[in-house]
């Protein structure tokens, strides 16, 4: 298992790909805070964990690696959906992470400050991930 | 106004941070854990505990967690689908999203109203 950086990776984003990520995310934050707002945080906090970015991003990586095999002559539309789960299942792991974040927070935040609090579920959330998609790697779970 | 325009900049911001960080990194699936990143929180926690407190923030943490299990399990049902049958992922991605809908449901219903 070869965990490394891509950096060529980041020429396959295109500016409207970007855009479209800036959309999602700043709509969903703006939806987010508006249920807050309108009906309170139990709900509204519900919300912050909601996949709203998950659905473009999968079709975003869908399409890189169809435009790869394309490139190198090969019709990749299996190939790219497969890529496409292998990338639902690592978002899988970061959603038990996501998990952990909200724990910290919800129990250090009462007597913490939200300055150490903040880095501290940070930390936990990307602890959990990498653990979760480690043991997900390691027992072919 | 302005506070909702913040949040928008701030959110799209960090979705974008985040994605690219994800696009980089290898293998896929280990970018895969930046697609459930804390991006919204991050976003607006700061916000939030400035202008509501931060007894606000420790509700929708507890409320989040809720949320986080329902992402989980989509993200499970998501990667199934796509791995077992090859649709395209925007449909897989979008025909099952209802899945979030009803594990928050559900668990709102038997966890956090009470």
């Amino acid at each position: 298992m070869l965990i490394g950086i891509n950096v060529a990776k980041l020429r396959e984003g295109k500016p409207h790909e970007y855009l479209t990520r800036f959309l999602f995310g700043g709509a969903v934050t703006v939806i987010a805070s508006l249920i807050t707002g309108r009906y309170g945080p139990i709900l509204g906090g519900l919300f912050m964990a909601f996949p709203g970015i998950f659905a473009p991003g999968l079709s975003m990586t869908e399409t890189h690696a169809i435009e790869r095999k394309a490139a190198a002559g090969a019709i990749g539309t299996l190939f790219a959906r497969a890529e496409a789960s292998v990338e639902a299942a690592g978002a899988s792991a970061g959603a038990l992470g996501l998990a952990a974040f909200a724990l910290v927070l919800w129990k250090f935040l009462p007597t913490h400050t939200l300055a150490l609090t903040l880095p501290l579920a940070s930390a936990a959330w990307l602890f959990v991930s990498v653990l979760c998609w480690w043991l997900r790697k390691r027992f072919h779970i | 106004m302005p506070d909702l325009l913040a949040r928008f900049l701030i959110g799209g911001l960090v979705v974008i941070l985040f994605s690219i960080i994800g696009d980089i990194f290898k293998p896929k699936s280990l970018g895969g854990i930046f697609a459930a990143a804390p991006t919204i929180a991050l976003a607006s926690i700061t916000l939030t505990a400035h202008q509501h407190g931060t007894a606000c923030v420790t509700v929708e943490a507890r409320s989040m967690i809720a949320g986080a299990l329902a992402f989980f399990v989509y993200a499970c049902a998501v990667s199934f689908i796509l791995m077992r049958y090859r649709p395209r992922s925007l449909i897989a991605a979008g025909a099952l999203a209802p899945i979030w809908f009803a594990v928050a449901a559900t668990l709102y219903a038997i966890w956090l109203r009470k």
